[in-house]
């Protein structure tokens, strides 16, 4: 047994870890969700919006993350939407833009048939620049982004009308996955504006340690990882009656997959330090007979 | 002449980035300054796209070993290009019919976007998840437990992982609910006690170093930006 797994051939680990994430998703478990202080506080910082109320979602994200990313994308902008609220979105990416169309299809055009294009929600689509566009539009939105993602001219906009800057939002939610993404915003956006910009995040697990410092006084609420997002799927379920709904359960679906494979993680580690240990005792035993 | 003006235009600009930030009526100043940033990172992508053409063609020139990715790479690439530009399969927006190119460049259905949806996406996906395997692998062979703080690392590893599930909720729903040996607070514990006061030290650390750093750029003292000056 020792010599086999001395020698194994690392695609049976492969095979392992395939199966550990593929048969969850396959046999549909789902858990019970214990919920963060930090998504809590991200869910009531939308949760307290009203109608009308302007919400600037930055998209910082790419189809590399998305599957740890785009359910709590999805979550935010539903919650937002059903707040009534109306939905600026932008990107600091490239493809940024397209994710936002993505969940505008996703959710908007399938659920909020009555959102107009121009009035309830736009997408300001991609400005190159990185966090010097925050910078910018921390204090002059219309200095960077002169037309939409489609072209029309920012004038033309209708609910652009009494926005001259990030400022004028009641709430910027960053939805990033790297550089430029959530740290940015707060240097650039919250940081010199305290008191007149409010912001959440939601983050993938590794960016999340690096913005912890940041909670509560800039980050009022945090959503990290595909655990955040379930359990702002799962807060959202409760609110909203949506636990038949697959489109907002995907983070709760894919805690199947992490759970086992979390748990085959440690297993390997266990069964790695296992062998190190008895293969290191026995070439000491050896040692000691020569 | 050619390291001095782009000495004093890093220095004129950042010093008034930094002074801008203090000074409430120089503050249009510095959003002009980066406004300029934001227009030469917009440039920097045709010259991204050229030293892209320039280094593959030499490899492919050179038959440098593994010259057929550079075939692929430079296939991809014009072909994007050309029809996103071209707006290959894009129709024309309802309200200018007579104007072919008035459409979107990703409009569901061109050419750009199935490259996008179908082959990009996926590709880019995939690259991501397979780390999920490579960190399986890893975890076998590389974490060990050799040491004290290697130790430690691993339990704290665990403790995460568990935490982060429901695994961790269920090994320990035997404790009261409130009790902090219970293994999702003990994880939140150790995000926001240890991991923020580490994260928090470093912070600082890399923040002095950028403070120095950015002065010795302004001050002209480290030039490194402006390349070594033999091209």
């Amino acid at each position: 047994m020792l010599r086999f797994l001395q020698t194994l051939d690392r695609r049976w680990i492969f095979l392992l870890m395939l199966l550990a994430v593929g048969v969850p998703i396959v046999l549909q478990l789902r858990f019970p969700e214990s919920i963060t202080p930090n998504t809590l506080a991200a869910f009531a910082e939308i949760e307290k919006l009203e109608p009308g109320s302007r919400v600037l979602l930055s998209f910082d994200f790419d189809p590399a993350s998305a599957g740890e990313i785009a359910p709590m994308a999805t979550s935010f902008t539903y919650h937002a939407a059903k707040r009534g609220a109306r939905l600026y979105f932008m990107a600091l990416l490239p493809v940024g833009p397209q994710m936002a169309e993505d969940t505008i299809a996703k959710v908007i055009a399938r659920d909020f048939p009555e959102m107009r294009y121009g009035v309830d929600f736009v997408n300001l689509g991609y400005k190159s620049g990185l966090e010097a566009v925050i910078k910018v539009i921390a204090t002059d939105l219309r200095q960077m982004f002169t037309t939409d993602a489609r072209g029309a001219g920012i004038e033309s906009i209708p609910m652009m009308a009494g926005v001259r800057s990030v400022q004028d939002m009641d709430l910027v939610v960053s939805v990033s996955a790297g550089y430029p993404g959530v740290k940015e915003w707060v240097q650039y956006a919250k940081t010199p504006f305290p008191d007149r910009i409010s912001m959440i995040a939601g983050v993938t697990g590794v960016q999340a340690p690096p913005l912890l410092p940041y909670v509560p006084v800039q980050l009022p609420g945090l959503v990290a990882a595909i655990k955040g997002a379930a359990e702002y799927e799962a807060l959202l379920a409760d609110a909203y009656g949506l636990q038949a709904e697959p489109r907002y359960q995907e983070g709760r679906r894919r805690m199947g997959s992490q759970l086992v494979g979390h748990v085959l993680m440690i297993l390997l580690i266990i069964t790695g330090n296992v062998v190190y240990f008895l293969t290191r005792r026995q070439e000491r035993q050896r040692e000691a007979r020569r | 002449m050619r390291r001095t003006i782009p000495l004093f235009i890093t220095t004129a600009a950042g010093v008034v980035l930094v002074v801008a930030y203090f000074v409430p009526w120089m503050s249009a100043l510095g959003e002009t300054v980066s406004t300029w940033f934001n227009i030469l990172a917009a440039i920097a992508f045709i010259l991204g796209g050229g030293n892209l053409m320039k280094m593959n063609l030499r490899k492919i020139s050179d038959r440098v070993p593994g010259w057929g990715y550079s075939v692929v790479t430079l296939v991809a690439f014009v072909v994007t290009l050309a029809v996103g530009l071209a707006k290959v399969g894009v129709n024309p927006l309802p309200e200018y019919p007579s104007y072919a190119w008035s459409g979107e460049f990703n409009e569901q259905g061109s050419a750009f976007w199935w490259i996008y949806e179908y082959t990009w996406k996926p590709l880019t996906a995939t690259m991501f998840a397979m780390l999920a395997f490579y960190v399986a692998s890893a975890a076998f062979r590389a974490f060990r437990a050799k040491n004290i703080e290697a130790t430690l690392l691993l339990g704290t590893a665990f403790l995460i992982l568990l935490g982060r599930t429901y695994a961790g909720v269920w090994l320990t729903s035997w404790l009261p609910e409130d009790s902090p040996l219970r293994i999702e607070l003990l994880s939140e514990f150790v995000m926001e006690t240890f991991t923020t006061t580490g994260t928090r030290a470093i912070m600082i650390g890399v923040a002095l170093g950028v403070v120095a750093t950015s002065l010795r750029i302004l001050l002209g003292v480290d030039r490194s930006h402006l390349g070594s000056g033999r091209n």
